[in-house]
């Protein structure tokens, strides 16, 4: 009798499993990603969904990356959130200091008992979603650095050699007053200006962008982006700007639209900026390393990173943070991410990715989208070259590049810019820190 | 003024008067309330934490010089949209109104802008006088002009004004022609007896016959300047460059959802309640005085 | 008035075609834009005349949006914008209809404090409590729904106010007939009160359905669900976004199919719209 009883229980615990196989655990995911970047990504959850039964990730686009982060609060505020939120990487500090809304990655991998490397990410793409005790907090997904892109076509065409030594800033002003002297229209644009020509300078000369390792090491951060280094730059560009060499395009990437159509000699963007340069060129061109001033102790350092990050939010099941993390450790595997890194030209986020594209020689027959991963790795990050960490740090970013609009219409010199975005971003770290104490 | 005849009883008026009653409360009372009670407070965007700070948010408002520069910035945005679509309105309605066939045919063609969202009008602009590709700007710069209203303060507010006066003109336009076919027929035609003194027999005669028109549309041209526009703004300038065209409620907007400063945001939505609130009162001395003619 | 010759008269032509041509010019721009390529438009200047991929684009807005997966195709907005606008209509209309009948036609207690309450509405728009009413949104599970995207929009007392003025110009005697017939309170309402109102209903209702149809800050912040998109926030949406290319015919040809709905409203029953705006304003 005890024996049936046995049998029968385990029959029907036998039914329950299958049961809760039969109907996947859903898992969701709100993204930023629209055009071929979302494509791509629904083809990853759509591979994910058909190599297993147990969990089905659902994918949807919440608008842009600040869009994106709001529907996420939003929904975490009415209790109606999803699993995994995709966050860009200015909103990283927001993120960290929202201690009860999120569940580190570190711990949903170890929960779930999925091996899980932090070790396999390579570093500066580590740093900046590590806490300094060493925990990875969220899973790198799109990363990418500035880099240089030049129009060959259009160097040729104002006599220039397209091969010339583009290393340093002193080389490439030298460049620009030959394409402006033979009648260039834009010799130099830029996209993401905050980005890439303050953040991305600060740490490529190893110079800090805010106090306490920039951020990393504790919310009473202040900035101090208003150096010699960056005043010089600034400036540089400001009286590029005033001679008709630096043409402003926009606060986001609206520049990549004049270099794409062939009107622009030069354009600091996202080594991201790939797949689109490649469609739509007409035109022969190639990527450099972004350039340095010559000089400057230390320079160049590395380059840091832009892009999202995918955070895990607080408060669902055990059951659906299992799937989650077996979710999570399928984008970071090999595959997904050479294959990413070769549609897209994000970096590889794991060394085995760099290393499985390079075998596949994939950096051979397209020439310079090893550039990016070289420039951020050749050197070991420093404290203020491994990332920035700050609060309301979109925010300040607006600051900043109303700021710099200021300097590029000629209104206000680079220092009086750069201190004023300094002291007027405090105010703003400051309220931070105290709604978040 | 009431009615001197009724029905009696109280069930049946109470459950008409339920559903907007509930509606209000719920989706308006409740909101303006909770804004009020949130500029008080500095939260963060998660809602894990909430601090009482008092009157904080309104001090950290007021010694923002930005935020002052942004009532500056609106109240010469919204004059230059009131004056500019009013004045252009008032142009052509005195023009149709002087035709004695046609007037008609030219209210249809004139009318239609009103049907086009600000958002939209905005990128129809936009795209007239985008840097690189704009057809005017493009021809602009052929007459050595270089037109950028992504550096230029001036061009980019010219820009968000010339969008907004655009789609407010047929609006106007409809108000004055109706004001003016209002006017009796004999004192237009006195004024109109010499064309070459028309203006300004205008002037004195007859656009003193329009102020109540006008008196309403300025209030309501200030109350579309202040929030209707929000989508030109936003899809042509995003309050740029620097802050030039950051209008008030596109500061609410932009400090409480890009900024994520819920208290800030709130005690912002709070200034406005009162402006706008300033302005219903203006508005409903007027409606009062109306109802009684 | 002036006579049908003359330089003044064809002066007076003069200035009103400059007008409606100046109020053209964008939207004829728009109209070229969306039948040419993308490359005509981005290597100005761009043509003045239509091409010949009217087809193409109109094709491609209405059938993909701007890409496959991530985004509601303009059908699916067109269609999300046609509810929300019929939506905000109908149930202002409905809602301010009984409450205005009430007030006018009943004495029951606090009813003054309730006409007040309301009132108090008239001119606060939307923008100003929008991160609260987003809050009371969510509460409900409203967010990325058509009830959320309407209920905060008809949360105001302008119609309320436009029916009352109305039904103050009703004769007694109406009331007063309908009474001694024995007419019930509903029957009146039903028999007489609404069809005497059908214009100012036709003509209210228009007006809310423009206004529904161009909203734009409310659905912005509150659709997050692409498929809930509305075509005026998805137009914008269309346009930029991360490493990618504006699509210039598709957008405007999507531009022109969220204008055209409402314009077509306007002009084809322009005396009900402007009667509905005139009256619901004043």
């Amino acid at each position: 009798m005890k024996k049936v009883k046995r049998i029968v229980s385990m029959v029907l615990m036998i039914g329950m499993f299958s049961g809760t196989a039969l109907s996947a655990t859903e898992i969701h995911w709100w993204h930023a990603f629209k055009g071929r970047l979302g494509t791509l990504l629904a083809e990853q959850v759509d591979q994910f969904n058909a190599a297993q039964s147990d969990y089905k990730v659902i994918q949807n686009r919440k608008g842009n990356y600040s869009e994106t982060l709001n529907a996420g609060i939003a929904a975490f505020r009415a209790k109606k959130h999803p699993h995994i939120l995709m966050v860009f990487e200015v909103g990283t500090a927001t993120m960290m200091a929202a201690k009860g809304a999120i569940k580190p990655m570190y711990k949903v991998m170890s929960e779930a008992g999925v091996k899980f490397d932090p070790d396999g990410f390579i570093g500066p793409v580590k740093g900046y979603y590590t806490t300094t005790t060493g925990e990875m907090l969220s899973m790198p997904y799109n990363s990418s650095t500035p880099v240089l892109w030049v129009n060959r076509d259009a160097f040729k065409k104002a006599g220039l050699n397209p091969d010339m030594d583009l290393s340093t800033w002193q080389k490439v002003g030298a460049a620009l007053d030959k394409l402006k002297s033979s009648g260039n229209k834009c010799p130099l644009t830029t996209a993401w200006q905050s980005w890439v020509h303050l953040e991305n300078l600060s740490a490529y000369h190893n110079v800090a962008f805010a106090t306490k390792e920039n951020g990393f090491a504790g919310m009473d951060t202040e900035l101090v982006f208003n150096g010699p280094v960056q005043i010089k730059h600034i400036q540089a560009m400001g009286n590029w700007a005033k001679e008709g060499k630096f043409i402003y395009a926009g606060r986001r990437n609206e520049g990549g639209k004049a270099f794409r159509a062939g009107e622009c000699a030069l354009y600091t963007e996202s080594s991201a900026g790939y797949a689109g340069i490649k469609k739509n060129a007409e035109f022969d061109f190639e990527i450099r390393h972004l350039p340095y001033w010559e000089g400057v102790k230390g320079a160049p350092q590395n380059t840091i990173i832009g892009g999202s990050s995918l955070w895990v939010l607080s408060g669902h099941s055990t059951k659906e943070y299992r799937g989650v993390a077996a979710f999570l450790s399928f984008l970071s595997s090999p595959v997904i991410q050479a294959a990413w890194h070769q549609n897209t030209g994000y970096l590889p986020v794991t060394l085995v990715a760099s290393q499985k594209t390079k075998k596949s020689g994939f950096y051979d027959s397209n020439p310079g989208t090893d550039i990016a991963g070289i420039q951020m790795t050749r050197k070991t990050p420093t404290s203020v070259s491994k990332g920035l960490r700050l609060g309301s740090f979109d925010q300040i970013r607006g600051m900043i590049d109303e700021e710099l609009e200021s300097v590029w219409s000629g209104k206000k010199t680079a220092k009086s810019a750069l201190n004023n975005a300094v002291k007027r971003g405090n105010v703003l770290l400051r309220r931070f820190e105290s709604s978040n104490r | 003024m009431e009615k001197r005849v009724y029905f009696k009883g109280w069930f049946l008026p109470a459950l008409l008067i339920t559903p907007q009653l509930l509606i209000t409360a719920v989706f308006f009372f409740y909101p303006a309330g909770t804004a009020i009670w949130w500029s008080l407070f500095n939260p963060d965007p998660f809602g894990l934490s909430t601090k009482f700070v008092g009157f904080a948010n309104f001090d950290y408002l007021f010694a923002d010089s930005y935020y002052k520069e942004s009532f500056y910035t609106t109240a010469i945005f919204s004059s230059l949209v009131t004056l500019f679509s009013m004045g252009i309105a008032l142009y052509l309605a005195v023009l149709a109104d002087r035709l004695i066939k046609g007037a008609g045919i030219y209210q249809t063609l004139l009318i239609w802008p009103y049907a086009v969202a600000p958002a939209i009008a905005g990128i129809l602009w936009m795209f007239l006088f985008d840097t690189q590709t704009g057809l005017i700007s493009w021809y602009l710069g052929l007459l050595g002009y270089d037109w950028n209203h992504l550096l230029n303060e001036t061009e980019a507010m010219g820009l968000v004004i010339v969008a907004s006066t655009w789609s407010r003109v047929s609006y106007n336009f409809l108000f004055f022609l109706a004001g003016l076919q209002a006017i009796p027929r004999a004192i237009i035609e006195a004024a109109a007896i010499d064309g070459a003194r028309f203006w300004r027999r205008f002037w004195t005669i007859i656009f003193p016959l329009l102020s109540p028109t006008t008196f309403f549309l300025v209030v309501m041209n200030i109350v579309y300047a202040f929030f209707d526009t929000f989508g030109v703004i936003h899809t042509i300038t995003k309050g740029g460059p620097g802050q030039s065209t950051t209008i008030l409620v596109y500061k609410v907007y932009s400090d409480g959802f890009v900024g994520l400063d819920l208290g800030s945001s709130a005690a912002q939505s709070v200034i406005l309640l009162i402006i706008v609130g300033l302005l219903t009162i203006l508005q409903f001395k007027f409606v009062e005085k109306k109802v009684h003619y | 008035m002036v006579e049908n010759r003359g330089l003044n008269y064809w002066l007076t032509h003069v200035g009103l075609s400059f007008g409606v041509l100046v109020l053209f010019f964008p939207l004829w721009l728009a109209f070229v834009a969306s039948t040419v390529t993308n490359s005509e438009v981005i290597h100005p200047p761009m043509p003045l005349w239509p091409g010949d991929q009217f087809f193409v684009n109109y094709g491609r807005a209405l059938i993909e949006g701007d890409s496959g997966q991530t985004s509601a195709s303009v059908a699916r907005m067109l269609l999300n914008t046609v509810t929300v606008a019929l939506g905000i209509a109908v149930g202002k209309i409905v809602i301010s209809f009984t409450s205005a009948f009430a007030i006018v036609y009943f004495r029951f207690p606090a009813r003054k404090f309730f006409f007040w309450i309301i009132f108090l509405t008239l001119m606060l728009p939307v923008e100003v409590r929008i991160l609260p009413t987003y809050e009371v949104v969510a509460g409900f599970g409203m967010l990325n729904t058509y009830s959320g995207l309407i209920f905060p929009l008809i949360a105001s007392a302008t119609a309320t106010f436009l029916f009352r003025q109305f039904f103050m110009t009703v004769p007694d005697e109406i009331v007063e007939a309908a009474r001694i017939d024995g007419a019930r309170p509903m029957q009146f309402f039903i028999d007489i009160l609404i069809p005497i109102s059908r214009t100012n209903i036709a003509a209210l209702f228009l007006i809310m359905f423009i206004y529904g149809w161009n909203q734009y800050l409310w659905p912005l912040l509150m659709t997050t669900d692409p498929s809930m998109n509305t075509i005026i926030m998805g137009v914008e949406q269309m346009i930029g976004g991360q490493d990618d290319v504006t699509p210039w015919p598709v957008v405007m040809a999507a531009s022109m199919m969220a204008m055209l709905p409402p314009i077509i409203v306007v002009i084809s029953m322009q005396n009900l719209f402007i009667r509905g705006l005139t009256d619901s304003d004043k």
